[in-house]
């Protein structure tokens, strides 16, 4: 097996978080398409890494990770913070700036 | 010497096992994760979405990203996302009202189109082509590696996303702090309250629920020492739900006060 099959599941993963970020409505599940997405990345990085034969790629994943956690941590508290004041996940709701 | 060279870049049949079996269930539950309806069903597909990708670390000779995956991604930022579904509402399901017309439709297929642009781009590009593998930079152990990187060439970068993180941790204070609009009532003031002219609240505590031990006494109110039941006496959480039995059936009846006379 070739090890550049492991891309081709990191593209099919990453198209499945942006169809998923495109088609859902619940902000926490976009969340986690999104979270789907950067995962998908990694799994680029580390492939990439083994197919240079150096580390860097698996640098870089690692900072990714530690960047995911940090949007984590912001982003669910925009996320509660909003339905704390519209008693809603959904990012329809989210539109005071349309009427 | 030439064969084991040429070989060198390609993986091995336990690998090649793991990747056929994994990947496939890897990806049908991304599919899952995007759509399922409830979102505690999407998080849990995606819990197992990233275990995967962590056993695929490990397979490609990256243990310590393995590691870090499965404590800091299933461990910690999933069981966070659980935590807010919780809070938000378990049931908060999407609504499957399009509020813009056709924008699914063409959501799906700017998705499929960039699935297949990458496709086409990775298959055009790496088709053939082995790996050089990771033995020699791993020779030392792969966190040895990874450290020896991280302290001299990337430090800077280090050093930056540690500041990211104390300031992520700040943010989401700030974020998730309430300002007190009101004064806290001191229980001097809550006590004043209580005895106060037209208070709703008893000075006595309110009496317990249930009457004698021939029921589960949690529904029923309580009888007052002149046998009128107190409604007050159940939760009101019962209340709302409707499930206040009367206690009428256990009230003291004229003639069972006149036996006791």
């Amino acid at each position: 097996m070739n090890p550049s099959n492991y891309l081709f599941v990191s593209a099919l993963l990453f198209t499945i978080g942006s169809i998923g970020v495109l088609t859902r409505r619940n902000s926490i599940v976009i969340f986690m398409c999104i979270e789907l997405m950067l995962n998908a990345a990694n799994l680029a990085f580390v492939t990439f890494a083994r197919i240079q034969g150096n580390l860097d790629g698996q640098v870089i994943a690692f900072f990714t990770m530690v960047v995911a956690a940090c949007e984590v941590v912001v982003g669910l508290a925009i996320i509660v913070s909003i339905y704390r004041s519209r008693r809603s996940a959904s990012v329809d709701d989210v539109n005071l700036l349309k009427f | 010497m030439n064969i084991v060279a040429m070989n060198a870049g390609l993986t091995g049949t336990p690998e090649a096992v793991l990747f056929w079996v994994m990947a496939p269930l890897a990806v049908l539950a991304a599919l899952g994760m995007v759509l399922v309806k409830k979102a505690v069903h999407s998080a849990l597909l995606l819990v197992y979405v990233m275990i995967s990708l962590a056993i695929f670390y490990i397979a490609q000779e990256a243990p310590f990203l393995g590691i870090v995956q499965i404590v800091v991604y299933t461990g910690a930022v999933m069981m966070l996302f659980l935590f807010i579904l919780m809070l938000v509402g378990v049931d908060s399901s999407d609504s499957l009202i399009e509020t813009i017309r056709g924008q699914r439709l063409a959501a799906l297929l700017v998705g499929l189109s960039l699935g297949v642009l990458l496709l086409g781009a990775l298959g055009h590009a790496f088709v053939g082509n082995g790996a050089v593998g990771l033995d020699l930079v791993n020779a030392d152990g792969n966190v040895q590696g990874l450290a020896s990187l991280l302290f001299s060439r990337y430090v800077w970068a280090f050093e930056v996303i540690s500041a990211l993180l104390v300031t992520a941790a700040m943010g989401a204070m700030v974020f998730g702090h309430r300002e007190r609009t009101v004064p806290r009532r001191t229980q001097r003031q809550l006590s004043q309250d209580r005895f106060q002219e037209g208070s709703q609240l008893p000075g006595a505590p309110l009496p317990n629920p249930g009457v004698f031990s021939r029921h589960n006494a949690v529904d029923i109110p309580a009888l007052l020492p002149d046998g009128t039941p107190a409604p007050s006496s159940v939760s009101r959480v019962i209340k709302a739900r409707g499930d206040v039995l009367s206690s009428e059936p256990f009230e003291l009846k004229q003639e069972d006060q006149g036996d006791q006379k």
